[in-house]
């Protein structure tokens, strides 16, 4: 009887189990199939290199939002890596236990934070403080960033720090017997070890500014232009497919899923990425001195 | 009498529970001294508060006195890493970084601040040739230290730590994870060491102690229960513990 049970649970754990990957297949799926004609009528490359999007033309090219992404993207990560290893680095070694106790849950905190609260707030605060500051509308790409940098540090100062803590004890013990101070024992030592778990916590963390839609569109203008500066107004890939689904029908609808997949393709690249270093890390690195 | 390390009433604790009772224990320099004992028993905490790697750890107190040239070693005028520059350290377990074989042993030398390439190339190669590693990795100096055996690995930390020139090597066990072939290597070299350091090292092995050592110290449920020269610990034992221990009665 407990064989049949058991016979019962393995194969209801396997259906649950391919039941999660067969949705994810066919939203897969389903974008393809909605999104592909667009680009096929349109021609790819004028769809992805196209710089005039204006469906009312029939004109459907996404390479500005393409830009806008990308900027915002690696305009976010320029604030939040610097910022998020330097508080990985106090976290993991330097932070006494009390300290810890309160600052951990502040940063879990933050990843908690709906992400509309974060674009409101930057609707109501940044973006006037932006107009003072720099003239222009404050609906800019610098704007969207540091939204999005203050959304993303969670992500990297956690992961990091996990990398960071899995490093052998015995590394630092030696680097330390050896008479190297704390700060030259994390700098030679243990942040080298820790890179490849690092790079993962970038690489999330970026796959979390790109996919991020809500606050983005709050912030960001969403002017389909390529910026000549970072207080430009852009619009992003994702805040292209919310801002227009309402009212698409033919073409358009279909322009607005093939701008999906494009997005689709651009984090899974991500992930494969950070995959790959994930896996990485198990392997030795046998890096030199930094 | 020279000493180079002089313990006295050393107590340990890590938080509540008392690690080392009322240590006292002198080290003759450019000399191999011995700590045997069963585990647990507190060798190994012993030498990590003569480095004071203990600081490294939550809950430890300690008081009593340990000099180091006649002068206190836990003075809170003393600057700790200077202090582990000069009381090296090998581990049980061979440590390597994952880094190059030179860049292994010329890491102590770069963060001392050594930064002409010339200078520490002959350092490095000086100190793979102390610890008899050299002819074995001289073609290999820029190959991961992850890929040799266990045995070079360990050949490596101690050509590591002579490299930044220290005055004291603590080893703890350094050949308890190794083969009899490496473990021989080892004592081999901890024997040509000796003329220009003081050795202190920690061993389960009895005959190790005998082979390597002028000095022995046993340790007892944190206590040292007798010390003396190596060859009269082991032949007449004046305590009945250590006689005990040493004829394989417990431990």
């Amino acid at each position: 009887m407990t064989k049949y049970e058991e016979f019962l649970i393995e194969k209801g754990l396997f259906i649950t189990a391919i039941l999660s990957i067969i949705v994810i297949l066919l939203i897969i799926g389903f974008i393809f199939k909605e999104g592909l004609p667009a680009m096929e009528s349109y021609g790819f490359l004028n769809f992805i290199f196209g710089m005039d999007w204006s469906p009312s033309d029939g004109q459907y090219g996404v390479f500005t939002m393409i830009i806008g992404s990308i900027g915002i993207t690696l305009l976010s990560l320029l604030f939040a890596v610097p910022l998020s290893l330097l508080c990985a680095i106090f976290l993991a070694e330097i932070a006494p236990k009390t300290m810890k106790r309160i600052l951990k849950p502040v940063i879990e905190t933050l990843a908690g934070i709906p992400s509309v609260v974060y674009g409101f707030f930057g609707l109501i605060i940044l973006v006037p403080f932006m107009r003072v500051q720099f003239g222009g509308t404050g609906f800019s790409m610098l704007t969207a960033s540091l939204i999005l940098t203050v959304m993303i540090l969670p992500t990297i100062i956690s992961i990091s720090e996990d990398a960071l803590k899995s490093v052998p004890h015995e590394y630092k013990e030696a680097s330390l017997a050896l008479g190297a101070t704390h700060w030259q024992t994390i700098k030679n030592v243990l942040f080298p070890a820790a890179i490849p778990g690092i790079i993962t916590a970038i690489i999330l963390g970026m796959g979390r500014a790109v996919g991020e839609t809500l606050a983005v569109i709050m912030v960001a203008g969403n002017v389909t232009q390529i910026p000549n500066s970072i207080f430009d107004p852009v619009r992003a890939l994702t805040s292209n497919i919310a801002l227009e689904m309402g009212y698409a029908t033919g073409l358009h609808y279909n322009a607005l899923f093939a701008t999906g997949i494009i997005l689709f393709i651009m984090i899974i690249i991500l992930l494969v990425i950070a995959n790959y270093f994930h896996y990485k890390k198990k392997v030795v690195i046998g890096g030199g001195y930094l | 009498m020279d000493y180079r390390i002089e313990v006295e009433d050393l107590n340990v604790y890590f938080n509540e529970a008392q690690i080392l009772k009322d240590v006292s224990l002198k080290i003759h320099k450019n000399t191999v001294t011995s700590l045997i004992g069963p585990s647990g028993c507190g060798k190994s905490t012993f030498i990590r508060t003569l480095n004071r790697m203990n600081d490294l750890i939550d809950g430890f107190k300690h008081d009593g006195t340990v000099l180091l040239d006649r002068k206190d070693i836990y003075d809170p005028k003393v600057d700790v890493v200077d202090l582990r520059k000069k009381i090296g350290m090998v581990f049980q377990k061979p440590n390597p970084f994952p880094k190059s074989i030179f860049d292994n042993v010329a890491y102590g030398l770069r963060v001392h601040g050594i930064n002409e390439n010339n200078a520490i190339k002959e350092k490095v190669e000086e100190s793979l040739k102390a610890a008899a590693l050299w002819d074995e990795v001289k073609d290999k100096l820029d190959m991961s230290a992850m890929g040799l055996s266990g045995g070079q690995q360990q050949r490596l930390c101690i050509a590591r730590t002579i490299a930044v020139n220290p005055e004291v090597i603590l080893m703890d066990e350094p050949a308890s994870a190794l083969d009899p072939i490496s473990t021989t290597k080892i004592e081999d070299l901890v024997h040509k060491l000796k003329n220009d350091y003081t050795i202190i090292i920690v061993t389960h092995n009895m005959q190790q102690a005998t082979r390597v050592s002028k000095y022995t110290a046993f340790f007892l449920n944190g206590e040292i229960v007798e010390s003396g020269l190596t060859e009269r610990l082991f032949v007449d034992p004046q305590d009945k513990r250590t006689e005990d221990y040493i004829t394989g009665r417990f431990g």
